[in-house]
């Protein structure tokens, strides 16, 4: 297995005439945990949404998003992957996305569908092996006592350790959450990034979750991406990420300090306008 | 002046509404000639109508039996209509959902079921008396046909209003995209599948009293015959088996149907 775990080259999108995102480039390494920042409407949900392939990016020559040595997509098309290698990327969603009406254990089992017998997942029959470990994984989120329960039923916290839970039973090796605390409470937000630490530090699966908490990122994450209108703002250990870097991050103005290892080539600058007049 | 603006647009309001009134009474009116309403005909032929209703009674309970027989059999083509409606309105109404398949697939799919729900279950039974000859089972599938129709634009109607982020939420584990129908979608729109499947049975049961007059089975024969053969006296029986029949089944199917609201 190679080191790269994810690699995103030149990505761009743009819905209708806004442009959402713009050339992004990173690479982020196996058992890394990242925190992707950046104000609100700079494109991070898209990003992770391109990531799994739930959207598709624009139709660019080199784009492509890579991830552990299979294409996801490419100029723009999604790539043909198999249900095996769909099921290495867990997602979790700031809306936790689970299935209202059924059990918080059929909500956990749902993450075997990508790797059972087709049969067998169309039927919905899953072995005892296989809820064996969704137990297992709920009593990692520490939610084994509500197995039977309607997943509805739940708290905002509680449903996104479900979906942890359903994360981890689909066993993926690299786990991308979107705003997975953005819509809890203080209390559940911590144990929720706790759990997302535990995952990287004791399974060491890589983890990239969008935050708009700095602390967080702060206090969970090693190193950070940022995103301001689309592009690539800040790319480093979080430790550099300063209070002065923050704050331009977060200020209105354009993007005058830019990411500053990119390399300033005369070329990768001149690029989008080219491409801009060519439209 | 905001006075008089007011009461400008009040005024412009009042003649809005005037106008209104105006055309709903106009419409009426054209419609009342159309259908040759002459509720004088009603105090005309009093003599008449106190004369058949007099002939209703006394019930005549000879034939009970025979006719909850054919109560039952009119019932079993309902159940029968409606399961086999339910089982292929569910894949086309899947067909017929914008938010699952592209518009080649689900236009043509809902012109189709739109066909199958223009034409009354009655023409489609005397259609398949002539194909599949007389009795039950013609009119099960006159039932089935038109019952397709309705329900597949019903349950594509509830799959269309659900949220996308459940099937997202089970896209993004690897599952295929049938499972992704199957665990994220389905759970969200069995209730309500369910309750207008429950409600379909019910009023299939009514129009299942009447497939018998054009020879497709169940209880509208003999009320057909008693009815040419003016024998009022059973007729009356008839329809009380059909009352008490259609109201405890609704009742029946109305209990079933709270349960999974």
């Amino acid at each position: 297995m190679s080191l790269t775990n994810i690699a995103v080259e030149q990505l761009s999108k743009t819905f209708g005439r806004t442009t959402v995102l713009q050339d992004v480039d990173f690479e982020i390494d196996a058992g890394d945990m990242v925190a992707l920042i950046g104000p609100s409407g700079s494109g991070k949900s898209t990003l992770l949404r391109l990531m799994v392939g739930l959207t598709r990016a624009n139709r660019e020559q080199r784009s492509r998003v890579t991830i552990m040595d299979r294409a996801v997509q490419q100029r723009g098309k999604l790539t043909r992957c198999s249900r095996a290698e769909r099921c290495r990327v867990g997602y979790i969603f700031q809306q936790y996305n689970l299935v209202g009406r059924l059990s918080v254990l059929t909500n956990v089992l749902i993450g075997h569908l990508g790797s059972m017998p087709r049969g067998r997942a169309l039927l919905g029959r899953f072995n005892r092996q296989e809820r064996l470990r969704a137990l297992e994984a709920l009593s990692r989120v520490g939610l084994e006592s509500l197995a039977g329960q309607r997943a509805n039923t739940l708290s905002g916290g509680q449903m996104q350790r479900v979906a942890i839970a359903r994360a981890l039973v689909q066993d993926a090796d690299i786990i991308l959450a979107d705003e997975p605390i953005a819509s809890l409470d203080p209390r559940s937000a911590r144990e929720v990034m706790k759990i997302l630490q535990r995952i990287n530090e004791e399974d060491g699966r890589t983890v990239l979750v969008t935050l708009h908490q700095v602390e967080y990122a702060r206090e969970f994450c090693r190193r950070a991406i940022a995103l301001k209108q689309g592009r690539l703002y800040y790319d480093d250990s979080i430790q550099h990420l300063t209070d002065a870097r923050l704050q331009a991050l977060y200020d209105d103005e354009g993007l005058c300090e830019l990411f500053d290892r990119r390399p300033q080539q005369p070329d990768t600058i001149t690029q989008p306008a080219a491409a801009g007049a060519a439209l | 002046m905001q006075s008089s603006s007011l009461s400008l647009a009040s005024h412009k309001r009042r003649w809005l509404k005037l106008l209104g009134w105006g055309v709903i009474l106009g419409a009426l009116t054209w419609a009342w000639q159309g259908a040759e309403m002459q509720p004088g005909l009603l105090v005309k032929n009093t003599d008449n109508m106190v004369q058949l209703a007099g002939d209703f009674f006394p019930l005549r309970f000879g034939n009970l039996k025979h006719y909850i027989a054919q109560m039952l059999v009119t019932v079993q083509i309902a159940i029968w209509g409606t399961l086999l409606a339910v089982v292929f309105a569910i894949p086309c109404s899947l067909l017929s959902s914008e938010n699952l398949v592209p518009w080649w697939v689900y236009q043509p799919m809902r012109r189709l079921m739109d066909a199958c729900r223009a034409i009354n279950e009655l023409v489609f039974a005397m259609l398949f008396v002539v194909a599949v000859g007389l009795g039950p089972f013609a009119g099960t599938l006159a039932l089935f046909i038109h019952t397709t129709g309705v329900l597949a634009k019903l349950f594509s109607e509830a799959v269309e209003a659900t949220e996308a982020g459940p099937m997202e939420g089970v896209r993004v584990t690897g599952a295929g995209r049938i499972e992704e129908i199957i665990f994220g979608l389905i759970p969200q729109v069995l209730p309500l599948w369910i309750s207008v499947s429950l409600y379909r049975f019910e009023s299939n049961i009514r129009s299942a009293t009447v497939l018998g007059m054009v020879g497709a089975g169940g209880i509208g024969v003999s009320l057909w015959e008693t009815m040419r053969g003016f024998q009022y006296s059973e007729t009356a029986t008839i329809m009380l088996v059909i009352i008490v029949a259609v109201t405890l089944l609704d009742m029946v199917s109305q209990q079933v149907r709270k349960r999974f609201i």
